[in-house]
């Protein structure tokens, strides 16, 4: 649990918060890629297009806003002070005028851009978390999210090719993604789904018998791979113990009820019930010990059944494989939480996740709102470059932005709009050849 | 369509190449021929034929080689000329003609885009090899090959790959297509094929998806634009010769929407709960029951509920009224107000752009993929065996039904799981089948309740 700041903050602390730490222009810089420079290249009308939305004080919904600089941003965002700030894809035309364009059925209006975005929350995984329930999270079932982030993330990159990744903390019980590659950005909404899809395992529900379902003789290298990179240490080494997950009757059954070969679940319930009643050495977690059982009987030579030689993977994709939110990757017009807000339950900022050191992420450390007043008025008012947020724990989030993300991510922009400009030329310069020769 | 002289029509398609090597066109551009009004007309009822049954066809959960089949007889019966070199012709006219009927609207399209590539596709598999190559060929493929060298790198994991479909370990003869992963999402959303650096590796027996959406996305666009020219100036153009026609070709095929509750007056909020026991479909009535029960739904379930309730007459006020009632017992009015409302009001045409949503058709139900927590879907495809016995011996069918239930869910048939179910229940044959959770509210009631107006 998240000790302090549980209850609503008070809106007044949001004000300074806007007023001197949020990064207006990294944002800008951000979703601008690019076009916002003086290269003959450049879309200046891109930034314009992009939606902006609000959520005020009272559940008061501010949708289509949009803006033409970092400076109308900022006193929008400065004068409006919104708990929360989502962005949404880039359309055609100004969303601001979308009515303007809105004739019958002709759709002037419709999202042409939008970053592929991912969004995990740890309410999905309730049924394989003991520690705690719905929006809480812990140090013992975050490392869920940290298994999440390392999978995606490597598949995007090695897979898919992206190189543009973001990674954020949602402020409270999950992730986000930002992939924001150009390609990624253009992806229509069923190649979306298709890399959704991609990433799913969980087929059915609480109705249907099996929660993940590996068929076949071989995993697919990518799940192969996750399996092996992070799936199986993660689950071995972390989860099993601070989860517990075979400590009780209760919880061990749920495992039992996994394994199709009932003569080799009802084996294992005999042992564990009988060590349940001899107090087992002190020594050896229990939890591995059971564990280690499980696995030996399921594949040992006995039973080469193709089946059951699966179920140990199923067991831990179960437990440890990402549960996305399948719908919010699927669309381009659905709208995400911004970074560097402040989440209005927590007071935490969602701040960036370095996806290469995920494991040492804690959220509960995570800066408050009402930390940062504290050490700006500590640090009283100091005239900085980089802007007040250097002197405050949020300097190393904005710092990892910048780096890490922001930096390479506009360069490769720069070079997108140089290489399709000069082609662009090159073609207009053939056919005037052509014409020409005519 | 334009209608025009008959001037090059001969030399277009040779008649040699359209007897002996059958192939498929691509409809890139709409051929300059003359097109008598009656097979204007009867030509696209003989190619809408094709499509229903393939639609149907989905919709009962026909496994792919009896798809196979259906299609293959079915494109032999209907598209059947007596000069057969009129066949190609034919094939083309009556594509075209529907393309007309069908790009209206975004629904129309999307049906017609979905039937459309499935034919392809079922066509592209019967050809030989060598018309594939130059369908291949059309679409640029064939320079994609991956060499020897690249497939050496990369044998290990394309085995993998194949092995986890069933199938054994490629050679060095298969031919693979190294291609953007864009243009095979079918293949990436099954983790059919191997992806490393934003390319996916397609082998040869996978090619059909690779040229299906190539084109698909070709179709679609070519909907889009032949939609413009529609509203723009065809349809006036033609106001009193192909409109009419083009109009009444849509709507008599593809059977009620149920977007508008009719022949029994609205249903009241107070009547929710009797007729939900006696006439609701078993999908409907998970919803319902879990609805009360977790007084909560997932996104996917409260569409799949809301619009069918909407289909049943709940206008809109006793709607929020419904789930206002169930919603606030867990999470509060207040949250329920701010968070909920708008979507319901959003179904009814009330927010956002304004549509008027129709209710979910069996086969958009059954196609739907529920996920952790959802508990929308056909229960006939998602629940085990057991848990689908016990839902349904709630409802009241008796044991000897159940056996025949439980035979077509084995077979996949979940609509004709359904209507057993709806035989069963009421007492009476249905011979038309469910095809959509409306009509079995629809049909039951007018069982139930003959005489009421």
């Amino acid at each position: 649990m998240i000790p302090q700041q549980e209850s609503e903050f008070d809106i007044g602390y949001l004000k300074p918060y806007y007023g001197k730490l949020f990064p207006y222009a990294d944002m800008f810089k951000w979703m601008s890629y690019g076009h916002d420079g003086k290269h003959p290249g450049c879309d200046q009308s891109y930034f314009g297009r992009r939606e902006f939305s609000y959520t005020l004080k009272g559940d008061f919904y501010l949708r289509f806003q949009s803006f033409n600089s970092a400076l109308e941003l900022e006193n929008s965002i400065k004068e409006k002070c919104p708990l929360k700030i989502d962005i949404g894809p880039v359309y055609t035309v100004d969303p601001a005028k979308r009515h303007a364009y809105a004739q019958g059925d002709n759709k002037v209006f419709t999202p042409v851009e939008r970053e592929l975005i991912f969004d995990i929350d740890m309410t999905d995984y309730d049924d394989v978390r003991y520690c705690c329930k719905g929006a809480d999270v812990c140090l013992d079932c975050w490392p869920l999210m940290t298994i999440a982030i390392k999978v995606i993330d490597a598949s995007l990159r090695d897979d898919f090719g992206f190189k543009h990744i973001l990674w954020v903390y949602s402020g409270r019980r999950g992730v986000h993604c930002w992939v924001c590659d150009g390609k990624a950005r253009r992806l229509t909404n069923e190649q979306r789904a298709s890399i959704a899809d991609y990433f799913r395992v969980y087929k059915g529900n609480e109705n249907s018998h099996k929660k993940v379902s590996l068929m076949g003789a071989a995993l697919h290298p990518f799940l192969a791979t996750s399996y092996t990179n992070v799936l199986k240490d993660y689950f071995e080494k972390i989860l099993l113990t601070n989860q517990n997950l075979l400590a009780t009757e209760e919880r061990y059954e749920k495992i039992l009820s996994m394994i199709p070969d009932e003569s080799i679940a009802s084996e294992l319930r005999g042992r564990w019930q009988d060590n349940n009643r001899r107090s087992s050495s002190a020594k050896e977690n229990i939890n591995v010990v059971r564990w280690e059982q499980c696995k030996q009987l399921l594949q040992s030579g006995k039973h080469k059944a193709q089946g059951l030689r699966r179920c140990v993977e199923e067991i831990v994709f179960f437990f440890t494989y990402p549960r996305l939110d399948m719908e919010v990757s699927k669309h381009m017009n659905h709208l995400l939480k911004a970074p560097f807000c402040v989440h209005p339950k927590t007071g935490r900022v969602c701040v960036p996740i370095d996806p290469n050191r995920c494991d040492e992420f804690d959220p509960t450390t995570v800066p408050t709102l009402f930390q940062l007043l504290e050490e700006l008025n500590n640090e009283g008012l100091r005239a900085d470059v980089n802007g007040e947020w250097s002197g405050t724990s949020l300097g190393s989030a904005v710092t990892l932005f910048r780096s890490s993300f922001l930096e390479p991510l506009l360069k490769a922009c720069k070079e997108e709009i140089e290489r399709s400009y000069s082609l662009k030329l090159q073609q207009s310069k053939n056919s005037i050849g052509c014409s020409s020769k005519r | 369509m334009e209608i025009v002289r008959p001037q090059s029509h001969r030399n277009l398609f040779s008649p040699n190449d359209a007897v002996s090597v059958p192939t498929i066109p691509l409809y890139r551009s709409a051929p300059p021929l003359e097109v008598r009004l009656e097979d204007f007309e009867s030509f696209a009822i003989d190619r809408l034929r094709i499509l229903k049954g393939i639609s149907d066809g989905m919709s009962r959960g026909k496994k792919p080689d009896e798809m196979e089949k259906l299609v293959k007889e079915s494109w032999k019966v209907h598209m059947r000329h007596q000069h057969a070199s009129e066949v190609l012709n034919k094939d083309i006219i009556s594509h075209f003609v529907l393309r007309l009927v069908y790009c209206r609207t975004e629904d129309l399209r999307k049906w017609f885009l979905s039937m459309e590539c499935a034919l392809f596709r079922h066509r592209f598999r019967f050809l030989t090899t060598e018309a594939q190559r130059a369908i291949m060929d059309e679409f640029d493929l064939t320079c994609k090959a991956v060499s020897n060298v690249e497939f050496e790198n990369i044998k290990e994991k394309l085995g993998q790959v194949a092995r986890s479909m069933g199938q054994p370990s490629p050679t060095v003869d298969t031919i693979f297509y190294k291609v953007p992963f864009e243009e095979v999402p079918e293949l990436v959303a099954g983790r059919k094929v191997f992806i490393s650096q934003g390319y996916a590796y397609v082998a040869m027996n996978q090619v059909v998806s690779l040229v299906a959406t190539l084109f698909r996305s070709q179709l679609s666009k070519t909907l889009i634009l032949t939609n413009r020219k529609w509203t723009a100036s065809i349809r006036d153009h033609e106001k009193h010769r192909l409109t009419p026609i083009v109009e009444a070709l849509s709507s008599s095929y593809l059977g009620p929407d149920f977007s508008q509750p009719r022949e029994y007056a609205e249903i009241s909020l107070k009547d929710i709960d009797q007729v939900a026991k006696t006439s609701f479909p078993l999908c409907m009535r998970h919803l319902f029951d879990k609805l009360k029960e977790d007084h909560h739904l997932k996104h996917g379930g409260r569409m799949q509920l809301g619009l069918f309730l909407k289909g049943v007459g709940l206008n809109l006020d006793d709607a929020l009224a419904f789930w206002r009632a169930e919603f606030s017992k867990k999470i509060g009015l207040e949250k329920f107000e701010k968070e909920y409302s708008y979507n319901i009001r959003h179904n009814y045409g009330k927010e956002g752009k304004r549509t008027d949503y129709t209710p979910y058709s069996c086969q958009k139900v059954i196609s739907s993929t529920p996920g952790a927590g959802d508990q929308h879907g056909c229960p006939y495809r998602q629940f085990s065996e057991e848990n689908l016995r016990a839902a349904l011996s709630r409802m009241g069918v008796n044991s000897r039904a159940m056996e025949d239930v439980m035979d077509k869910v084995r077979n996949r048939h979940y609509q004709l799981a359904c209507t057993l179910t709806f035989e069963a229940l009421h007492g009476v044959t249905c011979d038309a089948g469910i095809n959509h959770p409306n009509q079995y509210f629809s049909d039951s009631q007018k069982i139930l309740q003959p005489k009421v107006d």
